[in-house]
C-alpha cells in the first residue's frame, strides 16, 4: 500500500536531522497558526498564491531563495565545523553517511534553489518593467513555473524528515548514483525534485525569452534594451537550450534506477562517462545562466550610482552574447582528468580561456563606467565594488584550472571548491544582493536600511575571504573535496579559519533578517514617494513604487537607450502625455500553478517511495488540472480603466 | 609531508618530488604571475576610480554622457585577448608535454604498475614482478612508473599530489598515467573522486626507495607469500574501509585484464547491498 515507505524512513535514531526537522515543522506550524489566527489566508490566496502578476511572482521567488539560503547555509556551517574538528584521526560529529548527504544537499540547494531561484526572481520582477510592458508573455505559465520550483523545494526538504537525501555529491555521478551503489531513496528524492523544478525553470525560460523577443515597449529596438534585459535574454536562451539536456539526462538515470535500463551502469554496456558529458553539457551553461543576470545587475548599479551611461554598451552586448554561445563549448574542462588525450584537453582548455576575453571586457567596461562618474556609495555599490575586486580573483583561478596540466593537480581539490565559491559568492550572490537592495524600494515602496545593508555586505565580503582563502591553500597542499575527515593535523588551523569565515557569513545572514524587520517597522520614514529613489536610468523607475498591477497605464514610447534618464533631462517630452483613459487588460488570477504543484509533489513523493497508486493519482490529477485550465470558460483577463490621475494617486 | 615549520606552506602540490609535478608547479606559478599582472592593476584601478570619482569629490571630472571610446574599446578587447593567447599556448603545449599517457624519457626501464580502485582501498599489481600490494605503492626512485588504471567499483581518481597528475579510474576501462619520483621518500596518495562511505580513508602511501631496496622489497614480498587469485580477490573486493596495507607474493596471470573485461559487478558485492552492508575492516 505504501511502497517502500514505513516508520523506518523517519530517522528517530539520529538526533541532528530529528531536531532540525522538528524545528522546521514547529516554525511552519507557527506560521500557519499565525496566518489562521490573523485571518490572512484569503489575502494570501488571492493576492499571492494565485497571483499571476510578474512582480508578485518575482517577490515570491526571491523569498523562496532567501529561505533556502538559510537551509543551504545550515548545511555549510555543519560541514565547516565537522572539518574543523575531524583532523588527525578524529572523526568529528558527523558520520560519513550523514556528512555525505549534507554536502550533496548543500550543493543542490545552493545552485538550484538559491542562486537559480534568486536570479529567476530578479529577472521576473525587473524585465517587464525595464521593457516598459505590463507583464510577461504568458502570465499564468509564469505562476506554474514558480509553483513547480516550490514543489521541488518541498520535496528536497521532505527528505530531511522522511527517508534520506542523496549521498553522492550534487551532480549524482553514476555509477555511484545507480541502484547497485545507492539503493536508498536519496537519489530518487534528488532526481524527482529536480525533474519537477527543472520543468518549471524551462517554462520560465521560454516565457522570459518570448517576453524579451516579442513584447518590448514601442520604439525599444534590441540596441535600446537595458543591459540587464540583454543579460536576461542570454541567460534565458541558455535555459531553453540547456535544461532539456538536464531533463533527458535525469530521465535516463531514472530509467536505470526504476526500470532496469543500463544507460550509465557498470554492467551490460552502460557508460558512466556519457552521463558526465551530458550533465556538464547542461552544467557549464548553468553557471552562465546564473552569472549573466548578475553581470546585468552590476551594469545597472554601476551606471546608475555613477550617474553616467554604461561605458561600451555595444561591447557589453557583444560580450554577453559571446559568453552565451561559448558557454556550450567548454563542458569538457570539468573532467580533463578522464584521460581524453592531449588534443581534446588542449582544445577545451583554450575554449575555456576564450570565455575569459568577453568577461574581461565586461570588467574593463565597468571600470570605465566608474571613470568620469559621480559615484554615490549606497549599499548596492558596495556589492558591485566587492564583486569587481573578488570576481577577478575567481576568474584568475578559473583560468588556472582551465590549463589542463594545472587542472591535473587541482581537480576536485579544495582549490576547486574555493574557485567556484569565489565566482558564485563573489559573482552571483553579490549580484543577487545588489539587485535585492537596488530594486527593493521599487517592489515595496520603501528603502531597506542602509547601515544594516552595508554591514551585511561587510559580513559576506570578509566572511568569504576568511572562509575560502584557506581552502585555496589547503587545495594546493593536497586536500581534496568531500572528505569527512583527514589525517594531516597541520591542516586544522586553516580549517578553523574557514569555520570562522562561515560564522562571519552567518552574521550577515542573520542581519538580512534583521534588516527586513527593521526596515518594515520603520517603513514610514523610508518611503519612496517619487518612484525613483536612486535617480535611475531605465523605465522601471518611471513607475510609482510599488508599480500598479498593470505597470504602465500608458506604454512608454522609447527613442533611445536609458529612456527615463533622457526623459528626466528634457521635461518637454515627459512620459505623461498620451490619452487620459485607456483600457488595460490585466490577467485574472489563476490557482492552476498551485494545484499543479500540489499534484506534482504528490506524484513525485509517490514515485520516490514506489507508491504506485498515488503516483497515478497525482499524474491524473495534474493532467485533469491542465485540461480544466485548457477548457476554462471564464475570461482570462479583467478590464480595468485607469486614468493618469488614478495612476498618479497610487 | 614535512612537519618542519618553514616548509608548512610548501607541501602537497607546492612541494613536487618528480618531473611531472615540478613542471605543473612551474605552469601554476607562471600562469598566476602573468594573470596577476592584469588582475592587480584592475583591483587597484577599481578602488582608485571608485574613490576618486566619488560623489563628494568636486575636483573629479564629471562626464555623464561619456560612454564610448574606440581606442579604449580596442584596448579592453586586446588585453584579455593577449593574455589568453599567451596562456592558451601554455595550455596547448602543456597538455601535450604533460599528457598523462605520455611516457617519461629516462635511461632506466619503466616499472609497470596496474592500479585497481576497490571499495574503499587501492590494489597495486606489479605484472612484471608477479607481486601485488594494497594501499601501499612501493616504487624505485628515479625510475619512470607506467600505470594502467581501472576500477572494480564506482569512479575514483588516483592522485599523489607531490608527484603530479591525477587520473580517473573507471570500471570496464583502462586509463594511463606516467609518473616518476626523483628521490626516495614517502608521499601520500589518495582518491580525489568521491566514491561513497569509505572515501575519506581511501588513502595510500607511495614509498619511493633506491633500486636495490626496491628489488629487495620485491623479493621479500614474493617470499612472504599470499596468493592473489580469484578467491582472494573476491574477498578483497568486498567493501571495507580504513584498510591497513598488505602484500601478495603471487598474482594470478591476467588478473588486471580480467577485472577490466568483466562485465559484472565485482564479485562479493551484491547488486543491492553495497552501502547497506556495514563497513568491515578486514585487516588484510
Amino acid at each position: 500500500m505504501l511502497g517502500k515507505l514505513s516508520w523506518a524512513a523517519i530517522p528517530f535514531d539520529q538526533p541532528i536531522p530529528m531536531i532540525a526537522s522538528l524545528l522546521v515543522m514547529l516554525t511552519i506550524s507557527a506560521i500557519l497558526l499565525l496566518f489562521t489566527w490573523k485571518g490572512w489566508w484569503p489575502y494570501l490566496w488571492s493576492e499571492w498564491i494565485t497571483s499571476v502578476d510578474h512582480k508578485r511572482i518575482g517577490v515570491m521567488y526571491i523569498l523562496l531563495a532567501l529561505v533556502m539560503l538559510v537551509r543551504g547555509f545550515t548545511d555549510a556551517i555543519m560541514m565547516r565545523s565537522q572539518l574543523a574538528l575531524a583532523a588527525g584521526g578524529a572523526q568529528g560529529y558527523l558520520p560519513p553517511e550523514h556528512y555525505n548527504q549534507i554536502f550533496s544537499a548543500h550543493g543542490t540547494i545552493m545552485i538550484f534553489f538559491v542562486a537559480m531561484t534568486f536570479m529567476v526572481g530578479l529577472m521576473n520582477f525587473v524585465v517587464p518593467l525595464q521593457l516598459g510592458i505590463r507583464d510577461v508573455a504568458f502570465p499564468v505559465l509564469n505562476s506554474v513555473s514558480f509553483w513547480l520550483t516550490a514543489a521541488g523545494v518541498l520535496l528536497v526538504n521532505m527528505s530531511l524528515v522522511i527517508g534520506e537525501f542523496a549521498r553522492t555529491g550534487w551532480l549524482v555521478y553514476p555509477p555511484l548514483s545507480e541502484l547497485a551503489y545507492s539503493p536508498g531513496v536519496g537519489v530518487d528524492y534528488y532526481l524527482w525534485a529536480l525533474q519537477i523544478s527543472g520543468a518549471g525553470t524551462l517554462l520560465s525560460g521560454i516565457n522570459l525569452t518570448t517576453t524579451i523577443l516579442k513584447l518590448r515597449a514601442p520604439g525599444m529596438g534590441y540596441m535600446r534594451m537595458p543591459i540587464f534585459c540583454w543579460t536576461a535574454l542570454a541567460s534565458n536562451l541558455l535555459i531553453v537550450a540547456a535544461f532539456p539536456i538536464l531533463t533527458a539526462t535525469f530521465a535516463m538515470l531514472l530509467l536505470d534506477r526504476y526500470l532496469g535500463f543500463h544507460f550509465f551502469t557498470n554492467e551490460a554496456g552502460g557508460n558512466a562517462m556519457m552521463y558526465i558529458n551530458l550533465i556538464w553539457a547542461w552544467g557549464h551553461p548553468e553557471v552562465y545562466i546564473l552569472i549573466l543576470p548578475a553581470f546585468g545587475v552590476f551594469s545597472e548599479v554601476i551606471a546608475t550610482f555613477s550617474g553616467k551611461a554604461l561605458f561600451g554598451y555595444r561591447s557589453m552586448v557583444i560580450a554577453t552574447m559571446a559568453i552565451c554561445v561559448l558557454s556550450f563549448m567548454v563542458w569538457l574542462h570539468h573532467f580533463f582528468t578522464m584521460g581524453a588525450g592531449a588534443d581534446i584537453n588542449g582544445f577545451f582548455g583554450i575554449m575555456t580561456m576564450i570565455i575569459a576575453v568577453p568577461t574581461g571586457v565586461k570588467v574593463f567596461n565597468w571600470l570605465f563606467t566608474l571613470y568620469g562618474g559621480r559615484l554615490r556609495f549606497d549599499a548596492p555599490v558596495y556589492w558591485a565594488l566587492g564583486f569587481m575586486v573578488t570576481f577577478v580573483v575567481g576568474g584568475m583561478t578559473g583560468v588556472l584550472l582551465a590549463i589542463p596540466p594545472a587542472d591535473f593537480v587541482l581537480h576536485n581539490s579544495l582549490f576547486l571548491v574555493a574557485h567556484f565559491h569565489n565566482v558564485i559568492i563573489g559573482g552571483v550572490l553579490f549580484g543577487a544582493f545588489a539587485g535585492y537592495t537596488f530594486w527593493f524600494p521599487k517592489a515595496f515602496g520603501f528603502k531597506l536600511d542602509e547601515r544594516i545593508g552595508k554591514a551585511i555586505f561587510w559580513c559576506w565580503f570578509i566572511g568569504f575571504y576568511l572562509a575560502f582563502m584557506p581552502l585555496y591553500i589547503l587545495g594546493l597542499m593536497g586536500a581534496t573535496r568531500r572528505m569527512q575527515h583527514y589525517d594531516v593535523a597541520g591542516w586544522q588551523p586553516l580549517m578553523l579559519v574557514a569555520l570562522l569565515g562561515a560564522i562571519v557569513i552567518l552574521a550577515g545572514i542573520v542581519l538580512t533578517g534583521v534588516q527586513l524587520v527593521v526596515s518594515i517597522r520603520t517603513r514610514d520614514q523610508r518611503r519612496d514617494h517619487t518612484g525613483d529613489p536612486w535617480n535611475g536610468r531605465t523605465l522601471e523607475w518611471s513607475t510609482p513604487s510599488p508599480p500598479p498591477a498593470w505597470n504602465f497605464a500608458v506604454l512608454p514610447a522609447v527613442n533611445g537607450l536609458d529612456p527615463y534618464w533622457e526623459a528626466k533631462k528634457s521635461p518637454k517630452s515627459h512620459r505623461q502625455n498620451g490619452p487620459d483613459l485607456e483600457t488595460i487588460a490585466v490577467p485574472r488570477n489563476s490557482p492552476i500553478g498551485f494545484v499543479l504543484a500540489f499534484f506534482a509533489v504528490m506524484a513525485g513523493f509517490a514515485l520516490i517511495w514506489h507508491i504506485w497508486w498515488m503516483a497515478i493519482a497525482g499524474l491524473i490529477g495534474a493532467l485533469m488540472t491542465i485540461l480544466a485550465h485548457a477548457w476554462r470558460v471564464s475570461d482570462e483577463v479583467e478590464y480595468v480603466v485607469a486614468s493618469q490621475r488614478q495612476r498618479a494617486a497610487i | 609531508m614535512s612537519d618542519v615549520a618553514g616548509s608548512y606552506w610548501r607541501s602537497g602540490v607546492l612541494d613536487p618530488q618528480g618531473p611531472v609535478g615540478a613542471a605543473q608547479n612551474t605552469i601554476l606559478l607562471n600562469a598566476t604571475t602573468i594573470m596577476l599582472a592584469v588582475v592587480i592593476p584592475v583591483i587597484v584601478l577599481t578602488l582608485g576610480f571608485a574613490w576618486w570619482f566619488r560623489h563628494s569629490n568636486a575636483r573629479a571630472r564629471y562626464i555623464p554622457d561619456w560612454s564610448y571610446s574606440g581606442r579604449i574599446e580596442l584596448i579592453v578587447w586586446s588585453i584579455p585577448a593577449m593574455v589568453v593567447l599567451f596562456l592558451g599556448g601554455i595550455a596547448w603545449v602543456g597538455s601535450h608535454d604533460l599528457d598523462p599517457g605520455k611516457q617519461i624519457a629516462s635511461s632506466a626501464a619503466p616499472v609497470n604498475v596496474q592500479v585497481v580502485s576497490l571499495d574503499w582501498k587501492w590494489l597495486f599489481i606489479y605484472p612484471d614482478l608477479g607481486v601485488a600490494s594494497v594501499n601501499s605503492l612501493v616504487v624505485p626512485a628515479g625510475v619512470p612508473i607506467r600505470f594502467q588504471l581501472t576500477s572494480a567499483t564506482v569512479m575514483n581518481s588516483f592522485f599523489v599530489p607531490q608527484l603530479g597528475s591525477q587520473i580517473y579510474t573507471m570500471e570496464g576501462m583502462t586509463t594511463r598515467l606516467n609518473l616518476l619520483a626523483d628521490k626516495p621518500g614517502r608521499y601520500p596518495g589518495l582518491s580525489a573522486q568521491f566514491s561513497g562511505e569509505g572515501f575519506s580513508d581511501m588513502r595510500f602511501v607511495v614509498d619511493a626507495m633506491p633500486q636495490q631496496a626496491f628489488d629487495q622489497w620485491a623479493a621479500n614480498t614474493r617470499a612472504a607469500g599470499g596468493n592473489l587469485d580469484e578467491a582472494s580477490y573476491a574477498q578483497l573486493a568486498r567493501p571495507s574501509s580504513a584498510v591497513a596495507s598488505s602484500t601478495f607474493g603471487q598474482v594470478e596471470q591476467n588478473l588486471f585484464n580480467d577485472i577490466v573485461n568483466s562485465n559484472n559487478p565485482a564479485p562479493g558485492t551484491s547488486p543491492t547491498g553495497h552501502h547497506s552492508t556495514p563497513s568491515i575492516s578486514d585487516g588484510t
